[in-house]
């Protein structure tokens, strides 16, 4: 039996994608954090140390550490390892030049708070141009 | 809603100033929309990074039009290949991937070295003032208050916004490039009276005298208060340029801190009350003793070896002060032939040391003066190293990550005593 759910939320950058979900209950440190040539966490003391993004959909609370975060993503992206969609709590001027130059749909400000909803390995389908996130788990 | 522009960013946006400027303002009004920012500010202080240093970009360069590609991506998200233009805005380069002047020691070829060398030479041709350091406050680019910038380099813009007073949000590689250009940046954030008052507050119990407490209370405040604007009351005496320098960089690793208020110490924090300018006072916590003893666990527990191979000094850029400093705690010493000391600083820095004589006394300590970069942007360390000392806790924070080395965080005396001895002994 599948379990399907929704949650609504802003548009950050749109775009419409499908992919599993990676939650990190922590918050993502972009440069000195990942390895953008392999899509993965490097951060010392990361929960997800070692787990790699590319192509999923990561949930996190939000950006922390240098202003290099945009920068790391956008070298992600043109190797190809970065995330698919983003889905976070927490706005601020990392994370949105950071999703905006990684070209993959992202959305925010959501009427159900994500981390405690989404489980990693759940199947997501973003819909940043509705604002709306469906979530299949088996 | 999207964001509002003005009949000038509508022309910039659509190329009366030609194809980069229209490009920058779509990145802008992109990452605007992101934001949800009504509308943009106008700004004339930019400090930003443009410079090409790794071989990922020499590579993509040889394959997409040269440095006009790289910057097209990499500065203006965009695959068409645009011409560089001169920038408009006031605009200053941080700190780079090497020092190209010791190519040996940061590990990188000759062939880097030029590709570097050729893209410096299309910045500075793009009006850029090559300062190339995390410090733009330490060299002759010190914001007036209330001024508008558009800064990246996490330590640089909480010690803008803290201690100068200054506007400025954490930009990145993108946004600043294309303030470069347009003299524009979403109004949002710290740019913002509301959202630069008081949020949290700090009682400090266990007063900061070293450097090293400052990055110690900084990495504790940073980790509870993340984004938040915290205001800290209870230091003991007024502290100096590299203690808030210090203090402010722990707090953006470990947290994304742009902006601190400390009473009687910031300009925006004259008293408690004002600090908070009226917004409720959220919750406050007390750093004590055992707050401090607990991160500094958190900073060193996982370094066992106390045979130390390297220390590196500067992070943040050491100014002039600090290096007499440096040279005062020597105290006529050598450093270990087990080890290596590497300061390093931003070049106008280091010619003012040559001036004073400084350098000269430093090298003939065995100390290394190195400019332009450090250890974890480099990721260059003298060969063979395993074990580093350091005197910053966001160096502390980020090495062992980028190059899986262990770390000492301590006092400055502490890491010139494990340079000159090879050993790392507690306080």
């Amino acid at each position: 039996m599948s379990h399907l759910f929704q949650l609504k939320g802003r548009v950050v950058v749109p775009g419409v994608v499908s992919a599993q979900a990676l939650v990190s209950t922590e918050p993502i440190s972009g440069w000195g954090g990942v390895d953008p040539r392999t899509g993965t966490i490097v951060e010392t003391r990361h929960p997800l140390r070692g787990q790699s993004f590319a192509g999923k959909v990561l949930v996190f609370p939000g950006a922390k550490g240098s202003s290099g975060w945009s920068a790391q993503f956008h070298t992600a992206r043109v190797m190809g390892m970065a995330p698919a969609a983003w889905l976070f709590n927490l706005m601020c001027t990392k994370v949105a030049l950071g999703t905006v130059v990684s070209h993959a749909p992202a959305m925010t400000d959501f009427d159900q708070d994500p981390l405690l909803l989404i489980q990693t390995g759940d199947w997501v389908h973003v819909d940043a141009v509705q604002g709306l996130v469906t979530v299949t788990r088996n | 809603m999207s964001i509002k522009l003005t009949d000038e960013e509508e022309a910039m946006r659509d190329g009366r100033d030609g194809a980069a400027v229209a490009k920058a303002m779509d990145l802008l009004i992109r990452y605007g929309n992101a934001l949800g920012a009504a509308d943009f500010v106008e700004t004339r202080n930019v400090c930003g990074t443009v410079t090409a240093t790794t071989p990922f970009m020499r590579d993509f360069a040889m394959a997409k039009g040269g440095f006009d590609g790289v910057f097209s991506e990499f500065n203006l998200d965009t695959a068409d290949v645009v011409e560089v233009p001169q920038v408009r805005a006031k605009s200053y380069h941080l700190q780079l991937g090497f020092d190209p002047n010791h190519p040996k020691e940061m590990g990188v070829s000759e062939e880097t070295v030029q590709f570097y060398r050729r893209s410096e030479a299309v910045v500075k041709r793009m009006g850029v003032n090559m300062i190339n350091t995390c410090t733009p406050y330490q060299v002759g680019n010190l914001p007036a208050f209330g001024e508008h910038c558009a800064w990246m380099e996490s330590s640089a813009v909480v010690y803008a916004n803290s201690v100068l007073g200054a506007r400025t949000n954490t930009e990145g590689r993108e946004s600043t490039s294309a303030a470069m250009l347009t003299c524009r940046i979403p109004r949002w954030g710290l740019h913002l009276d509301e959202h630069r008052r008081g949020q949290l507050g700090v009682k400090i119990e266990c007063p900061p005298q070293t450097n090293q407490d400052w990055g110690l209370l900084g990495y504790w405040m940073g980790h509870w208060v993340q984004n938040q604007v915290a205001v800290l009351e209870g230091v003991s005496h007024q502290p100096d340029l590299a203690s808030l320098k210090h203090f402010g960089a722990a707090a953006s690793s470990s947290g994304g801190v742009e902006l601190f208020h400390l009473v009687g110490v910031t300009p925006e924090a004259p008293s408690w009350e004002k600090a908070f300018n009226g917004n409720p006072v959220g919750e406050v916590r007390v750093y004590d003793a055992q707050a401090r003893a607990e991160t500094l666990d958190k900073l060193n527990g996982q370094t066992q070896n106390t045979h130390v191979d390297y220390v590196m000094l500067g992070c943040p850029h050491y100014n002039l002060a600090q290096m007499q400093k440096a040279l005062e705690l020597l105290d006529g010493r050598r450093i270990s032939d087990a080890c290596a000391l590497w300061i390093f600083t931003p070049h106008d820095i280091k010619t003012q040391a040559d001036a004073q004589g400084l350098t000269a006394q430093l090298e003939k300590a065995g100390v290394k003066i190195l400019t332009n970069s450090c250890s974890a942007m480099s990721r260059a360390v003298p060969e063979g190293t395993r074990v580093v000392a350091l005197d910053s806790a966001k160096q502390a924070h980020y090495l062992p990550a980028i190059l899986g080395v262990q770390a000492w965080f301590g006092t400055t005396a502490q890491c010139i005593d494990a340079a000159c001895t090879g050993v790392w002994r507690p306080a």
